[in-house]
């Protein structure tokens, strides 16, 4: 009990400062929109073939870009933003007072996925309000569990590469160039069906993202008769959540380097 | 006889070949203000570190309120406050709220109101931390470490990069802490500042205490005295006063008996028909004692 209060604690100051700096508040919900409506412009009037099912292209991209608000918000946002406060010594501040460190790491990674959760949210009311995707029916089970699993894979992945950062210069780098490649060989950008070399399919089945996607795909896919459960993809990303997870706490990083 | 806040004997610290704190003894009493001075490198900030338990020690005996700091627990963490050099604060949250966060971290916190009095931002209470200047951003980090009522507070180098008038400011604080019965460790760059707060002052240079007292023994050991004046073009000083000159035309006797030697000068000064400019008589402060032990350590190492 006394644990869950330290946390909301945390999450009431993150937030209170999240709302006070409304220019970056207004581009993180944006950012996701900006994406969807890019994409589904330029090849929203073309069906994509998932595996044999064919969607519209605005479905498509909808389950894409919830893919991307996962990965941004938690493995992109919270990676940058741990290493920035370990520069700025706000971990070693932390350190130094009775509050368990742990608390202070749960009330951030409530922080990312609550936005994540919003982002998805605002994503999937304007697929439906503006291209007509269908909402998940059955499926829903599968997406909120794809959701979770997504978030703690890529917030465990996130702090993970945070420990491998040397300082907050280097971080919108190190973490860029580490995502941006995935996220376009992993059915998030670029639809699975424009004919890429099967390498490139085998590459990104190797790492998180592709399995992200593809069971996004399969929640919001309408013509999904089922509850759509991808057991192989959540296995793959839960599994890579636990090798962050492992590096994440193997080398804890709460001070600045010099 | 009540046990010392501190306690430290033989500690040292190794970073691989390099020895960065050789040895330190330390005793710091209950309501104690306490200095640590040295030259940058000097080991200060790693024995601190150690002390406050961001750093694990490689040999010797450390106590904190009687706790091992090295074994992180809670208990000490609620009675320690620590002020890192490193600011970090959330930019969009206001004094006040900052303040709050870090008292709900501590069982029996400080009243806001009091903490604000302290550090003197009860005007600020409600502006948001990044429009604050450098010198109230720096009394918050200060009001942060206050939060939790500590029995003992780390202040490291609080008013590095302070204009005069800031610095005025920070030292009323610091006092103000003593009048509430804190034990304060404290390092810092400026001798004035340790010669002004500090009950006790210890010199540290390349990782060993050379000295320890309180300011005014540490002066008062300092025996000589110097008297500098300048002389008129053409005249020339007796030998008998073993003087030197320093930069063009200005003289120095540096004597332990002032009173003798400045009645022979001046004596000496009439008969010839001399004006000794810019006479100055000056007593040694904590800067002249921490000059010459750094110095002698330096020419120590050269030799």
């Amino acid at each position: 009990m006394r644990t869950l209060g330290l946390v909301l604690r945390q999450l009431k100051y993150e937030e209170r400062s999240f709302r006070r700096n409304p220019a970056a508040a207004f581009f993180t919900l944006a950012f996701p929109l900006i994406f969807l409506v890019i994409f589904t412009a330029i090849f929203g009037n073309r069906d994509v073939d998932l595996g044999g099912r064919v969607v519209s292209g605005a479905t498509f991209y909808v389950s894409a870009i919830v893919a991307l608000t996962v990965v941004n918000s938690c493995y992109t946002s919270l990676a940058m933003s741990w290493v920035y406060n370990r520069d700025a010594g706000v971990l070693k501040r932390i350190r130094g007072t009775p509050l368990p460190p742990w608390a202070f790491l749960f009330g951030r990674i409530a922080y990312v996925v609550l936005v994540m959760l919003a982002l998805t949210v605002i994503v999937v009311a304007f697929g439906r309000i503006a291209y007509g995707v269908a909402l998940p029916g059955a499926t829903l089970p599968t997406v909120l569990v794809t959701l979770a699993v997504g978030a703690f894979a890529f917030c465990a992945l996130g702090l993970a590469i945070a420990t491998v950062i040397p300082n907050a210069d280097a971080a919108p780098a190190i973490v860029n160039a580490s995502i941006l490649p995935l996220l376009f060989i992993s059915d998030v950008f670029i639809p699975p069906d424009v004919g890429a070399p099967v390498w490139v399919g085998h590459v990104s089945a190797v790492f998180p993202v592709q399995h992200l996607s593809e069971a996004l795909q399969t929640g919001f896919n309408p013509f999904e008769s089922g509850a759509g459960f991808e057991p192989v993809h959540l296995g793959v990303l839960a599994a890579w959540g636990v090798a962050g997870l492992i590096v994440a706490l193997r080398f804890p990083s709460w001070e600045p380097r010099a | 006889m009540g046990e010392a806040v501190i306690e430290v004997r033989g500690l040292q610290k190794r970073y691989g070949a390099i020895e960065a704190v050789r040895g330190v003894d330390l005793r710091i009493e209950h309501g104690e203000v306490f200095a640590l001075l040295g030259p940058n490198g000097a080991g200060k900030t790693t024995t601190v570190e150690i002390l406050e338990g961001h750093r694990a020690r490689s040999g010797g005996e450390v106590r904190v309120l009687g706790y091992d700091p090295e074994r992180n627990p809670v208990a000490l963490k609620q009675r320690l406050g620590i002020v890192l050099q490193r600011t970090g604060l959330e930019p969009y949250l206001t004094v006040a709220e900052t303040i709050d966060m870090f008292r709900g971290y501590y069982p029996q916190p400080l009243p806001l109101d009091d903490v604000l009095a302290v550090v003197g931002l009860e005007e600020q209470r409600d502006q948001r931390v990044r429009r604050l200047s450098g010198g109230q951003q720096r009394r918050l980090d200060v009001a942060v470490g206050l939060a939790g009522d500590p029995t003992l507070l780390f202040l490291d180098e609080p008013t590095t990069g302070f204009d005069p008038t800031a610095r005025r400011g920070a030292w009323a604080m610091i006092r103000n802490l003593r009048t509430l019965g804190k034990t304060v460790l404290l390092t810092t760059h400026y001798l004035d500042e340790a010669e002004v707060l500090a009950d006790r002052v210890a010199i540290m240079v390349r990782g060993e205490i050379v000295a320890e007292d309180t300011p005014t023994g540490l002066i008062a050991a300092e025996t000589e005295t110097s008297i500098r004046f300048r002389l008129p073009e053409g005249a020339t000083l007796p030998e008998e006063f073993g003087h030197h000159e320093t930069t063009a035309g200005r003289v120095e006797i540096r004597t332990p008996d002032p009173t003798r030697v400045l009645h022979a000068l001046t004596d000496w000064a009439i008969a010839a028909g001399i004006a000794l400019e810019d006479l100055t008589v000056h007593r040694s402060s904590l800067e002249d004692v921490f000059l010459r032990l750094t110095g002698e350590e330096e020419s120590k190492d050269a030799s």
